[in-house]
């Protein structure tokens, strides 16, 4: 039986990465919940962001508090290309199946990690930590880096923020009508579109964010992009595609069994989450807070 | 065109023959899965499990077990084909974008185990060097058949694939135009119609599910041996995405739709590289055009000019 420190160690790490694949996945289960879209590309703007990130970092300099001005840059920056994407691009694939839309998102998943390639090169890239949050501190046992404390405190703040959004506000509540019945929304008088490509502003500038935030701890690669969106897939249907909680949920729950799968069965760790996810497709397909779609 | 085929080959360069067995195999690839996508209206995104199963089982009974090509072949599309009827009994279960999700887990499945199960699999490195079935005796059919003889193995393994590529496109073909294959489109149609004429919707649809995958099988049990190599990589679901788009770029209407496909993307992919490391974004770029210029795919593109020149001959 391995210590408790240990554990909870495994735990915490667990937990981060759980917060940093909620920030991802949740944007991919606003797309999905609104647009009834799975976005292949949601893990490419993960990446761009990343890489933003890092060109920021490489124009500002490392001084004080430039850290937070090129993660929020980043952000921003992928949040527009969303808009621009969706607003030129996707909103004339609305009327088409389905599929078409699918085949789009991934066609956009080539053409964006290849530009990426194109700037930015093949070789990793990675972001030194702001200072204020270098160091680590000790905790039951375990030692804890304070970015990592940060991010899991930053994690359930915009876990909270966002339910704040989505229930308490005007916009929120546009947005929860539109996942659920769009045209009548139109009816009433809603800019529907606009509402469209909101929602995929917001669900950008969410991917984006997690990935200018993971910068300081992993290495900026190519192919980080298919890595990530595969993880968010696993998530989203765990917890149930287009639920806010679903999500938040599911990262959890994905956090954990990798960190304990990897100590306790090491070579199905990858395996366990795959197998989690079929599992929930098999008993209880819209996840575990998720409700049947129509 | 088969037996145009043939003749590859003849032109000398190892190149042309190696791009033409590369186009045989993933045009059967492609149309396996067209078997699901455009005939009976299911996409999977976990095709390329089946591929895999099939490369490892060539080439896990060929290098490790000496096994002949002859059972090694068709041990291929059995095993995949047994395991798309165990996967696809849980996912016809689904509709839609959750058949699509449980395609995708399984064969990620697969290929965490290919990945990671070092002792069958080769693991993370694979296996490389899969031997080529035993051409020897072809030198005794040689002694009587003037121009059989005097090739070398990779283009004794081109005519093998073309012959075996064809055979499983014939079956294919008499597949979807007998009363099965009406059966498929008919419920691509509509499923919930089907069911209230009284047909067993989920039943057909997990026949033709394991069906795609013991051709999809097939086409990786050749594939492992053209390649020369079986590495895990051949289930991960970027093969599955690049079969799904060689069925959609040629047209998913059409029974040779996904042929014309994979013939475009192979081409397209070799001339590209040889300019330009940046396949992907071509690609892209192509896809983003076809999408928004023609949506039924090249195949569709074709098959609609050659309806109109037909009308307005007849109208002439």
């Amino acid at each position: 039986m391995p210590d408790p420190s240990f554990v909870f160690a495994q735990s915490l790490s667990g937990l981060t990465a759980a917060m940093f694949l909620f920030l991802i996945a949740s944007g991919l289960s606003l797309i999905f919940g609104v647009l009834r879209v799975l976005n292949f590309a949601h893990g490419t703007f993960y990446m761009l962001g990343a890489y933003s990130a890092y060109q920021i970092v490489q124009w500002l300099g490392a001084g004080p508090g430039m850290f937070w001005v090129a993660v929020l840059g980043a952000a921003l920056g992928i949040a527009v290309l969303g808009g621009i994407v969706e607003r030129f691009l996707f909103r004339h694939l609305y009327g088409q199946e389905e599929l078409y839309q699918l085949l789009f998102t991934y066609a956009l998943v080539l053409v964006l990690s290849d530009a990426a390639k194109i700037i930015w090169g093949t070789q990793q890239k990675s972001v030194s930590r702001p200072p204020g949050l270098t160091g680590s501190v000790s905790l039951w046992g375990a030692t804890i880096p304070y970015y990592n404390l940060f991010i899991l405190l930053l994690g359930p703040a915009i876990a909270l923020g966002f339910w704040f959004v989505l229930q308490r506000t005007r916009a929120g509540r546009f947005i929860r009508a539109a996942a659920l019945d769009r045209e009548t929304l139109g009816a009433l008088g809603v800019n529907v579109n606009a509402l469209y490509t909101g929602v995929f502003v917001l669900a950008s500038f969410l991917g984006g964010l997690g990935g200018a935030l993971v910068t300081p701890v992993r290495t900026i690669v190519p192919g980080m992009d298919t890595e990530i969106i595969v993880e968010a897939f696993v998530v989203v249907v765990i917890g149930g595609l287009g639920s806010f909680w679903g999500t938040f949920l599911g990262s959890l729950i994905y956090g954990q069994v990798l960190s304990f799968g990897i100590l306790f069965f090491p070579r199905f760790s990858i395996f366990s989450v795959f197998a989690l996810m079929a599992a929930v497709l098999i008993i209880r397909p819209w996840g575990l807070l998720g409700r049947p779609l129509k | 065109m088969l037996a145009a085929a043939f003749f590859v080959p003849a032109l000398g360069s190892r190149f042309y023959t190696f791009l033409a067995n590369d186009v045989a195999i993933w045009a059967l690839f492609a149309t396996s899965l067209n078997l699901l996508v455009g005939y009976t209206g299911l996409v999977s995104f976990g095709h390329a499990a089946y591929f895999g199963i099939g490369a490892y089982t060539t080439g896990i009974l060929m290098k490790q077990l000496g096994v002949p090509f002859l059972l090694a072949f068709p041990a291929a599309g059995l095993l995949a084909g047994a395991l798309a009827l165990v996967f696809g009994f849980f996912c016809v279960r689904l509709t839609r974008i959750y058949f699509a999700m449980l395609t995708l887990a399984f064969a990620q499945i697969v290929w965490a185990i290919c990945f990671k199960w070092n002792e069958v699999t080769g693991g993370e490195q694979g296996m490389p060097e899969i031997p080529y079935p035993n051409f020897e005796w072809i030198d005794g059919v040689a002694a009587w058949l003037p121009f059989v003889g005097g090739y070398r193995a990779s283009e004794y393994f081109y005519f093998l694939s073309l012959v075996l590529v064809g055979l499983c496109m014939w079956s294919l073909h008499r597949i979807v135009r007998s009363p099965f294959g009406r059966m498929l489109e008919t419920i691509r149609e509509n499923a919930e119609r089907a069911e209230f004429i009284g047909v067993n919707v989920r039943l057909w649809e997990l026949a033709a599910f394991a069906l795609a995958g013991v051709f999809a099988g097939l086409a990786g049990g050749l594939f492992g041996i053209f390649n020369r190599g079986v590495f895990p990589d051949f289930a991960y679901w970027t093969k599955s995405s690049e079969v799904l788009i060689m069925t959609l770029l040629g047209g998913m209407g059409i029974f040779y739709g996904p042929t014309i496909g994979a013939l475009a993307l192979i081409v397209l992919n070799h001339q590209i590289t040889s300019y330009t490391e940046y396949w992907s974004l071509i690609l892209g770029s192509i896809l983003i055009l076809l999408l928004f210029v023609f949506p039924g795919g090249i195949g569709g593109a074709v098959a609609a000019l050659w309806r109109r020149l037909q009308t307005r001959v007849h109208h002439a």
